[in-house]
């Protein structure tokens, strides 16, 4: 017990005197989740407003593909890539296994079914007149996704958050593709399980801290959203 | 509002200076309980600052390692697993293979010691001893150097372990494999570097040690380049040449005094296998 | 008057079924018309195709004798009309948000949009709500928006689908007297589909009756009360007694039908041994104490047990039968003042002029 107690005490004052190790980690996780974040956003949502608001055959086996998708395990997609990375492999003249490069992929890879399903369910929330409305209000086709895309941009804010939230969270993929390389490829949750091996648990306990912040304010803007949308 | 912050991040990503997306270098293929020690952690920041190439560490188990250069997927071994490597070789998936640097095993417990093997000098012999208690034996069980270790005593020990109710593989690395021991009051094969850096954790006992076959061999190998044209020999020749190095070895020489009171390993570049012992 | 819309050969086929089937349709420029029906009758898709919201099947639809899709373009026309639905469908921003949005998407913005669009708040009484959110709204309160925001584009046609339906009785008052207040104002083109028969007569310069799909009926409103062309017509506009009877004879335009064994006199031009259908609008059904005779110029009096009263708030519905159903309204000081409960015996008449005949098989002249 007393280990756990003096773990969170030196965890405190790494991260009151801003360590740089540990700010360092904590930049890089920002931006290496933060990019796939944004490639997922750009893919996933526009996917998935596509397929939200067409009408086309094999509609519903596209919506079901998203939703598997969106529960795919991410240590899966870090094999795979992994796979595909290895010099030998398919991507392997590409030369970015073992970089944030492929780590950014795994992440994009893994956060973009989230969007994307996310995103298609707060499109096809909309009421189905909304779009007669808009376009009665003389908007041309690209006006009315837009003002639509307006109109669920809290819900589809909840799906960046929850791309964002999958992707900085996970480990497997992380240390499979980026290999946990010191100052290179080393993000909160590789370092942490690293220095939970070697036993240092005062800087695995203030990695998890700050995990457990980007997961409570992940939460805030979620649980605004929901609390929003409620029919008065 | 929500544009201005979209493009706050926007501007906050791609400005921020960062590393290299994506940097060549040598892929250095080594071991969980190499880098745990923290020995990497002083050479490879003066490798790279003396050759001015980018090194990345893949800690991995020994076997995997071995593994890995033998898809041509790493330059370079640093790898602490003899019979493994010699099979290597062998097999023409590395160039050249030399000596390192050595530290020991120990057989770690409870401070109780209910299988007695409290000052055994046979390591062998201690095996045997826990194997008749039935006392727990926690067992790392993911072909790393450590575990072929372990694997060689019990054949030397000639008794059966596998499958047997006191016989646990974690398949996690030699720290974790440690805190799964403290919590049995189990009994463990460790590296002395590991053991020593958790000692005050673990409240486990060093039981046995000093038996010629607890001796933990380290050596170098560079991955063959003629059977795998896309390896970066260059930098894993140089990686190699480093660590049997004048300077490197100096540094072995004296990591971990300040720390623990004694060195983790011992330099032994140049010498011969057999020549090695306490 | 100016034909502002026309219909030519609409069909409207959805999911395998022909929705909408009207061969022609002209709309006067300046006029208010509505579509009565019941549900599933074809209003809200005729509205939709007639503002090209959804393609017709076949057919075109003339804006100004150009066609829709062709010499006149699709996005032009829609930019000079305006749909308000039976839901408010304002956007999640400011009441004036949402009433200047339409001017937005046409690229009117600063100070010109904010003066159309407070005006069209002040006009529609809700200027004091221009900085709410649209999601605190009431239903009266968000309707008005939708109506202001449609009111903003200065549209040429109006089309209103069942604008008031959701509404609870005093909210629907007021907003539809504003409403009426607005169309005298500015003479817009209103097409209107609503299944509340008075909203229609008291806004409506035409009503056209919707039945499947297809027209029954288009005309003034009196007309379709009074004539209505065919027993759905009849029915759905409130003709509570309707009869089946064949003629016995006519004389020189006055018809002896006989129903159920009893003589009725109405006038028409129907031939001896012709079926027909009687129309009784319970209005035009005078009730008197006691059985045969009253002091009423009615050449139909009939006498009738009192089968049930349905209260109908001012008024009350009274079902007779006479040998014949038949329904009369009267005042509830009336009813009172005579004592009328159920199973009484009261004496009914009705002038002949006051029945619709209708032909079977055939309609009536001047009809579109």
């Amino acid at each position: 017990m007393d280990i756990i107690l003096e773990g969170i005490g030196q965890a405190f004052i790494l991260l009151v005197t801003f360590d740089p190790e540990v700010i360092g980690i904590t930049w890089f996780s920002l931006k290496v989740s933060g990019t796939a974040t944004l490639i997922s956003l750009v893919i996933g949502m526009s996917a998935g407003t596509a397929v939200a608001l067409a009408q086309f055959p094999g509609r519903r086996f596209v919506v079901s593909l998203i939703n598997t998708g969106m529960a795919l395990p991410p240590v899966v997609v870090g094999l795979f890539v992994t796979i595909f990375l290895w010099r030998n492999g398919p991507l392997g003249f590409l030369e970015i296994l073992y970089t944030p490069a492929a780590m950014i992929l795994a992440q994009a890879i893994i956060a973009t079914p989230i969007v994307m399903g996310i995103s298609l369910a707060s499109m096809q929330q909309l009421p189905r007149k909304l779009r007669l409305q808009i376009l009665a209000l003389g908007a041309t086709r690209l006006q009315m996704v837009w003002i639509l895309i307006r109109e669920a941009r809290l819900p589809l804010l909840a799906a960046v958050m929850a791309g964002f939230g999958g992707v900085i969270s996970e480990v497997g993929a992380s240390i499979m593709v980026g290999g946990n390389i010191k100052g290179y490829t080393r993000v909160l949750t590789t370092a942490t399980v690293m220095e939970t091996s070697r036993g240092n648990f005062d800087i695995a306990i203030a990695l998890s801290i700050i995990l457990l912040l980007f997961a409570y304010a992940i939460n805030l803007v979620l649980t605004y959203v929901q609390q929003r949308e409620r029919p008065r | 509002m929500g544009k201005r912050l979209f493009s706050l991040l926007l501007g906050l990503l791609l400005l921020a200076p960062g590393p290299c997306w994506a940097q060549r270098g040598v892929i250095l293929a080594t071991t969980t309980s190499t880098q745990d020690s923290g020995l990497l952690d002083v050479l490879i920041p003066m490798f790279e600052k003396k050759t001015g190439s980018f090194v990345k560490t893949i800690a991995v188990g020994s076997g995997q390692a071995m593994a890995m250069g033998a898809r041509g997927e790493a330059d370079v071994l640093l790898v602490h697993s003899p019979a493994a490597e010699k099979k290597f070789m062998a097999d023409g998936d590395g160039v050249e293979r030399r000596l390192v640097m050595h530290n020991d095993f120990i057989i770690v417990g409870p401070p109780a010691d209910p299988a007695k093997i409290r000052g055994t000098k046979r390591a062998a012999e201690a095996f045997r001893k826990i194997a008749a208690s039935g006392s727990i034996f926690t067992s790392r069980g993911d072909h790393s150097g450590t575990h072929a270790k372990e694997q060689a005593i019990w054949k030397a020990a000639g008794v059966p372990h596998e499958g047997q109710r006191w016989y646990q593989q974690t398949g996690l690395g030699m720290g974790q494999t440690l805190a799964v021991a403290a919590e049995k009051k189990a009994y463990t094969l460790a590296d002395r570097g590991t053991y020593l850096a958790l000692k005050k954790r673990l409240g486990l006992d060093i039981l046995v040690e000093g038996d010629g076959i607890l001796l933990n061999i380290y050596h170098v190998i560079e991955v063959n380049p003629r059977k795998w044209p896309k390896a970066n020999f260059a930098g894993g020749k140089a990686f190699a040449d480093f660590m049997v190095s004048k300077d490197a070895q100096a540094v072995i020489k004296t990591f971990g005094v300040a720390k623990f009171g004694s060195p983790l390993f011992f330099p032994d570049a140049g010498k011969k296998e057999e020549a090695l012992g306490k | 008057m100016t034909k502002i819309l026309e219909a030519k050969n609409l069909h409207v086929i959805r999911g395998g079924s022909l929705l909408v089937d009207v061969p022609a349709m002209t709309i006067f420029e300046g006029e208010t018309l509505s579509l009565i029906g019941p549900n599933g009758a074809g209003k809200t898709t005729l509205l939709q195709a007639l503002s090209y919201l959804t393609k017709p099947s076949a057919g075109q639809v003339l804006f100004r004798g150009q066609a829709v899709g062709e010499a006149q373009p699709e996005l032009e026309y829609r930019r000079r009309l305006a749909m308000v639905f039976q839901e408010p469908l304002l956007f999640d921003t400011t009441v004036f948000g949402n009433v200047a949005s339409g001017l937005k998407i046409r690229g009117i913005g600063g100070a010109e949009a904010r003066r159309i669009a407070e005006s069209q708040l002040e006009r529609f009484g809700i200027a004091h709500l221009r900085d709410r959110s649209a999601k605190t709204l009431s239903g009266g309160e968000a309707q008005r928006a939708s109506l202001a925001r449609a009111f903003a584009v200065s549209p040429e046609i109006l089309f209103l689908d069942e604008p008031f339906a959701a509404l609870d009785p005093p909210t629907r008052e007021s907003i539809v007297s504003d409403l009426e207040k607005v169309l005298a104002e500015t003479k817009t083109t209103t097409i209107m589909a609503t299944h509340d028969r008075n909203e229609a007569l008291r806004l409506s310069d035409r009503i056209a009756v919707m039945e499947g799909g297809r027209i029954a009926q288009i005309d003034r409103p009196a007309v379709i009360l009074n004539r209505p062309v065919d027993e759905f017509v009849a029915s759905f506009v409130g003709t509570e007694t309707v009869l089946y009877g064949r003629i016995r004879e006519n004389r020189r335009g006055t018809l002896a039908a006989v129903v159920n064994g009893t003589e009725i006199e109405a006038v028409g031009d129907a031939l001896p041994g012709e079926e027909v259908v009687l129309c009784i609008r319970p209005e035009n059904v005078t009730l008197a104490m006691g059985r045969g005779e009253a002091a009423t110029s009615a050449r139909n009096t009939f006498t009738g047990r009192i089968e049930r009263i349905v209260p109908m708030g001012p008024y009350q519905r009274v079902h007779l039968d006479c040998g014949f159903p038949l329904v009369a309204y009267v005042t509830s000081q009336s009813l009172e003042g005579m004592g009328l409960i159920e199973d009484l015996q009261v004496a009914a008449s009705v002038k002949a002029t006051a029945i619709h005949v209708i032909r079977q098989g055939r309609r009536p002249a001047g009809t579109h």
